[in-house]
């Protein structure tokens, strides 16, 4: 029986300098891509394939499919473009990955670029943590001195370069065609698809985009095999994935597990929800997955199952909140965020986000109105489908979860003439008051 | 105020450097942007010439893209830019009692919307609200520019505040041990480290508690089966 929880990606981070190229390497770093190398491009792509590696970003896409999608033979530059631009509120597993173990991600971009033969790729980082920025900049450095990166890489005649490329403040280059157009040096504005950037992505050429945990997991799949990877998780999620818990639980952090654990071991592993409280709603990855409640403790947290259960695996970004928050709060702290990153482009979602945050504002303050939560169901289902980009569809998701399960919460605010809730009790130090 | 000719031949020669990293010379925009703020802590009217020439395109265009950006000032912000997380799990994990407490502790509007920048009048400290900024097992955050301060309470945070307008030394909990200034950090975001990547911790407390359990009950991946594996 597989183990509770599998170091892989995370098994490292306790080096002290495990960022560093040497450390890497004597645990067995750039292995995976001497084995690449030695193996033609497409049976790279076909290993990846095999190992049923989904799309750590969140959408769950079959990494190996993706790169096969690549025209091979087509006379035009291919691209990689490394989605290192973490930013969805609760996911932070790519970041702590980048600064403790920048070369993995390094590693797993050079295999990627082989196979789909690329000979530029750009790891698009946000600009916002700048340590993680210094520790790729280093990786990079170290990565080219060693011949693992520039002309003829190992002797295979095989050459590469990779450009850090820091990004400066906006949520909404995190998704992949804004993050193209943003690479290209304009606004971030999202395209519409078709054509997918595996034809025409970045400079109009065959484009590659994955997030940083995919790409980081291929090296582990070159060395220890596709077999051994697909044996990890359930049936259609295969492998292993870092399941961040935040919020109200007594220690969050980061649990590398096979996909499929749920949120009942997950929490017993950190210490259950912080002392005298109990949990009220929690995010499965991220504010744009709808929320759950204490009725899903055992869905396994699988693409299918979570979908299943009406929400979305997402960054497995597990936001955990207690019995002390009040839902209208943080619904409306997620649409503002919304409104925020809005990058304007889309009609629906520029001016639903903008009227979505005021009236939940409205019932926040207890001045709501009979129709708002109606009002609100409605503008929601005016703006999914009907913008370019997935910011859109995310911007009704966490009302709706709060219409959902907590409707009478939020009449109640209504009835009260306000909140119910005292803010200060869900902090972290609420506890020693 | 115009760069100075030291400073414009400088620049260009940086400029030079990051537009031949691009295939293409537009997708130099973002760290142009980023180096002309490492000049003068903001994107100014000659920061977007320079740019536009660098590269050329017309200012609007420059303008265009630089408004578009949040990390992208157009006005001076402190030398020390604290950024408070308030987006809704650190908000309410402390967040928004912290940005209050800054507030207040500097004299502004402690509900203030938090995108009008408070800076201090001798100019060495401003404070702003950010959005998740990836640190959410360490929440409440807050960033000095862009560097992680993790686990704040209003108490911290003040004395932060205080610390580094007083010119103490503070050590971000993930990251160097020197902390530097907002233009120096703009500088690395143009792609020129400084030389302290090495420097502090591979990851924090909360990043390893995974990694410590599995350890504490000797769980691992399962070894591969026979094909030389590394594990």
């Amino acid at each position: 029986m597989t183990d509770t929880l599998t170091p892989v990606l995370t098994a490292h981070w306790d080096d002290p300098h495990s960022f560093q190229l040497a450390d890497y390497e004597r645990v067995g770093g750039y292995q995976g891509l001497r084995k690449a190398l030695a193996m033609p491009p497409d049976d790279v792509i076909a290993t990846v394939k095999t190992s049923v590696l989904r799309g750590r970003g969140g959408a769950g896409f079959p990494t190996g499919v993706k790169w096969s999608f690549i025209p091979q033979g087509d006379g035009k530059p291919h691209y990689l473009t490394v989605n290192a631009d973490e930013s969805e509120p609760g996911t932070c597993k790519d970041v702590p990955l980048m600064m403790a173990t920048p070369h993995t991600l390094i590693e797993g971009a050079i295999i990627t670029c082989y196979a789909i033969r690329a000979g530029h790729a750009f790891i698009y980082v946000r600009g916002e943590v700048l340590q993680v920025v210094r520790r790729l900049q280093l990786a990079v450095a170290q990565a080219y001195e060693a011949g693992y990166v520039g002309k003829n890489i190992l002797g295979s005649g095989f050459d590469l370069d990779i450009v850090v490329h820091a990004g400066a403040g906006a949520y909404i280059c995190g998704e992949e065609t804004a993050l193209l157009t943003s690479l290209e040096g304009y606004r971030g504005l999202p395209r519409n698809r078709p054509p997918f950037p595996a034809v025409e992505g970045l400079y109009a050429s065959p484009t590659v985009i994955n997030n940083v945990e995919s790409i980081a997991s291929v090296p582990s799949i070159m060395t220890d095999g596709a077999d051994w990877f697909a044996d990890l998780g359930t049936e259609k999620s295969k492998g292993f994935g870092i399941f961040s818990l935040s919020g109200h639980v007594t220690h969050p952090g980061q649990y590398e597990a096979p996909l499929g654990i749920t949120l009942r071991e997950l929490l017993d592993l950190a210490g259950g929800i912080r002392g005298g409280h109990r949990l009220k709603f929690w995010t499965p990855g991220g504010s744009s997955t709808p929320i759950l409640t204490d009725a899903h403790l055992d869905v396994p947290l699988d693409f299918e199952s979570v979908a299943a259960a009406g929400s979305m695996l997402g960054t497995r970004a597990l936001q955990i909140f207690d019995e002390t928050t009040c839902v209208v709060r943080a619904a409306l702290r997620w649409t503002e965020f919304y409104q925020h990153e809005s990058c304007g482009k889309c009609t629906p979602c520029r001016e639903g986000s903008y009227w979505m945050v005021r009236a939940i504002e409205r019932i926040e303050q207890g001045k709501g109105t009979d129709e708002d939560i109606e009002t609100l169901l409605d503008v929601g289902d005016n703006i999914i489908g009907r913008a370019f980009c997935a910011l859109g569809d995310a911007v009704p998701v966490p009302i709706q979860g709060a219409v959902k399960y907590f409707r009478d919460e939020i009449i109640q605010h209504q009835k009260e003439g306000g909140c119910p809730f005292d803010p200060a009790a869900t902090t972290l130090w609420a506890a020693g008051r | 105020m115009p760069f100075s000719d030291e400073a414009l031949t400088r620049m260009r020669a940086d400029a030079a450097e990051i537009i031949g990293r691009y295939p293409q010379a537009r997708s130099a925009l973002l760290p142009l942007l980023h180096l002309v703020q490492s000049e003068e802590g903001y994107v100014s009217d000659d920061g977007i010439v320079f740019c536009a020439e660098a590269l050329g395109l017309s200012q609007t265009e420059v303008r265009g893209v630089a408004s578009f950006y949040t990390m992208y000032k157009d006005h001076p912000v402190g030398e020390y830019q604290l950024g408070v997380c308030t987006n809704t799990l650190c908000a309410i994990m402390g967040g928004d009692e912290i940005y209050a407490a800054l507030a207040e502790h500097l004299g502004a509007d402690p509900h203030g919307d938090g995108h009008h920048d408070i800076v201090t009048p001798d100019g060495k400290v401003g404070v702003e609200r950010v959005e998740c900024n990836a640190g959410c097992d360490y929440a409440p955050v807050v960033m000095v520019n862009w560097e992680f301060f993790d686990n704040q309470t209003p108490e911290s945070a003040r004395k932060l505040v205080d610390d580094l307008r007083a010119g103490n030394d503070v050590r971000p909990t993930r990251g160097p041990s020197r902390l530097c200034t907002w233009k120096q950090a703009s500088r690395i975001l143009a792609g020129f480290g400084d030389g302290q990547a090495a420097d502090g911790p591979s990851a924090g407390p909360a990043s390893l508690v995974g990694l410590e359990l599995a350890k504490e009950h000797g769980w691992t991946a399962p070894e591969p089966s026979g094909n030389g594996g590394t594990k």
